[in-house]
């Protein structure tokens, strides 16, 4: 069974994010990590693989560091990565998902794991995007998956319970948190790692030019939430506490 | 000179330090509290192969350098030293020696288990009245058959009771002194082989340091490591070692304890500001930085002299000498910037500054790393 994880290099989840002069993100200095619902995505494709036997193959599209994070799934038992560099101007999801969906058509697969999104622009289109350039049926939000037969039995979530979806292969998945616990890499895995090839391309090399992997989405401003506000302590009896509590939440607060 | 850790290395560095901050930090605080280490953090490190770092993938270990099982350490100690020093005695203690002097027999049947992490090492040679003077050890082997007797104590034994696989330092002919002792490897559950007290200890409370206690132990003669006559130099092989791994361990405490007392000063406001404001604080932040930046420049300089091949007795000294008192140093200046609350258990520091002290002790004490660079100087 050949499965495609694919993945994406994100600040890290404690990384303090400042906005630059110029209005964009500040990346300088900033540790990043391989998206923690990747980790999912690479995990369960590990458990599949390790049950059924195949290759697992690790995609990312992003810059020269996003090779750390290829790094990291090869090191945790993923076969191979393959890295496409995309130095644009602008990338939005239709670009990402347009060369990343290029890069996986060049290889062999019967399954897709993603997560079902990033931690750092969450937008959850690019997987969705890549199954659909691809034709294949997706399966979002996955807490359990199962792969048998051709088939895969997914169960997702869904608002206020669950779901159980069966697609046939290949189909595109995106993992939710819970669906399995990530390993740590291994120091063997580690070392082993160095020597796993990583493919490395760029969209002109996909045969993808500038303008089919320009961004059709433009950021026109990026601002930080402002910051909170010092709580409020009402003091008094419990009684009178509390009529004055329920008093701010109806009339200031305006939530009941 | 590159300052730049290997790709390996930083994805070491980083699966360390997330390991250690996902699953050994949360649970730190009550392991010294309750002076009882949760051994299923240990299968959790065996499966990662943490347990075998520096020792070649055919003996069960990772096959990476000294240098990364240094950053290993630190990135353990930084959270929790208890967990820093079983795994450094386990490893440059209990482990290199065999993987130094042993026979291709011993190295399947001892270093292997020990690597994989299905065992646990330690190192005998303390005694009531022999330590950093490792030539005087009064515990006796002697020959008889096809074994050797062993009569005698060890105290202050780091993974004593719980380790299976001890190399013991014992006397083999007195009238010899330092060249009449040799190296055995004993297991667990040997006949005659006791522990005999557990000491309760200032810091590193969740480590297990146990009194070895041999009477009339019979140790097959195979089991003799690195020749009769031996014993001293096996010591002061593995001591040389061994340091590197409690520098390392001084390291991550006085790292650990910086970061504690970096968030914090940020975030505590006294007289409307955060007590970072005070130039006063900022100067001790900047010493405590510039000296661990100092330390770690020392340790992994001795770790990679280890890894060249060239020697690393006084460099490995020096790193230890300077790790540990900057360990000490830091973490009373952290407890200081914390104030009343980090003499309190609320907060790691006052363990952090607990763990320390035992660096400027253990393998060596401060004085004896001294005399280790003044010989090394003089000679």
């Amino acid at each position: 069974m050949k499965i495609v994880v694919c993945l994406k290099q994100t600040f890290d989840t404690e990384a303090k994010i400042t906005i630059n002069p110029d209005g964009k993100i500040n990346d300088q200095g900033v540790s990043l990590i391989m998206n923690p619902y990747d980790e999912f995505a690479v995990e369960e494709a590990l458990r599949l693989q390790e049950k059924n036997g195949g290759e697992v193959t690790v995609v990312s599209v992003g810059g020269a560091k996003a090779q750390d994070a290829l790094r990291q799934a090869l090191a945790m038992g993923a076969d191979k990565a393959v890295l496409v560099t995309a130095e644009l101007a602008a990338m939005d999801e239709y670009s990402t998902a347009t060369i990343l969906a290029k890069a996986i058509a060049g290889l062999e697969y019967d399954l897709i794991i993603g997560g079902f999104r990033a931690v750092d622009d969450g937008s959850a289109q690019v997987a969705g995007r890549v199954a659909e350039i691809l034709g294949l049926p997706v399966v979002n939000v996955v807490t359990k998956l199962e792969v048998a037969d051709g088939k895969a039995l997914a169960t997702r979530e869904i608002e206020g319970g669950s779901e159980v979806v069966e697609v046939p292969l290949p189909a595109v998945i995106t993992a939710q948190k819970g669906l399995n616990e990530p390993r740590y890499p291994s120091m063997k895995g580690i070392m082993k790692a160095k020597k796993k090839p990583m493919e490395k391309k760029d969209p002109a090399g996909l045969g993808l030019d500038a303008a089919a992997v320009a961004a059709r989405v433009c950021a026109l401003e990026y601002f930080l939430p402002a910051p909170r506000a010092a709580g409020k302590i009402i003091p008094g009896e419990p009684a009178e506490a509390t009529a004055a509590l329920v008093r701010a939440l109806r009339e200031e607060a305006r939530i009941i | 000179m590159i300052f730049k850790l290997s790709e390996e290395q930083e994805l070491l560095k980083k699966t360390v330090r997330d390991f250690a901050e996902s699953e050994v930090a949360p649970k730190a605080a009550e392991m010294d509290e309750n002076e009882e280490y949760d051994w299923s953090l240990w299968d959790q490190m065996a499966e990662m192969g943490l347990t075998g770092i520096p020792f070649p993938e055919e003996y069960g270990g990772a096959g990476m350098d000294n240098l990364s099982y240094a950053i290993a350490v630190e990135e353990l100690s930084r959270v929790c030293a208890s967990t820093g020093v079983l795994v450094s005695a386990h490893t440059s203690l209990g482990s290199w020696p065999i993987y130094h002097f042993g026979t291709e027999e011993q190295k399947q049947k001892f270093l292997v288990p020990l690597a994989e992490g299905e065992k646990i090492g330690a190192l005998g040679l303390t005694e009531p009245s022999a330590g950093s003077d490792a030539g005087s050890v009064k515990l006796t082997a002697v020959a008889d058959g096809d074994e050797y007797v062993l009569n005698g104590t060890k105290i202050f034994i780091t993974n004593g009771g719980r380790a299976d696989i001890y190399v013991v330092i014992a006397s083999t002919d007195k009238s010899k002194g330092h060249r009449g002792t040799a190296a055995f490897i004993v297991e667990k559950d040997t006949p005659g082989f006791t522990f005999g007290k557990k000491e309760h200890k200032m810091g590193i409370r969740a480590s297990y340091t146990y009194e070895l206690v041999f009477e009339n132990c019979r140790v097959p003669k195979e089991n003799m490591l690195g020749g009769d006559g031996k014993g001293f130099k096996v010591a002061l092989a593995t001591l040389d070692g061994g340091r590197i791994g409690i520098a390392a361990q001084a390291l991550g405490i006085a790292q650990g304890a910086f970061d504690q007392a970096l968030a914090y000063s940020k975030i505590r406001e006294q007289f409307g500001k955060p007590i970072s404001a005070n130039q006063g604080l900022q100067w001790m932040l900047a010493d405590m930085a510039t000296r661990i930046d100092a330390a770690r420049l020392l340790v992994y300089r001795a770790a990679y002299l280890k890894d060249e091949g060239q020697p690393y007795g006084k460099e490995s000294a020096m790193a230890k000498l300077y790790a540990s008192e900057c360990a000490m140093w830091v973490t009373t200046k952290a407890v200081q910037i914390f104030g009343g609350y980090g003499y309190t258990r609320e907060y790691p520091v006052e363990r952090m500054m607990r763990d320390a002290k035992i660096t400027e002790i253990y393998e060596g004490t401060s004085e004896v790393q001294r005399i280790v660079i003044a010989a090394n100087l003089l000679k």
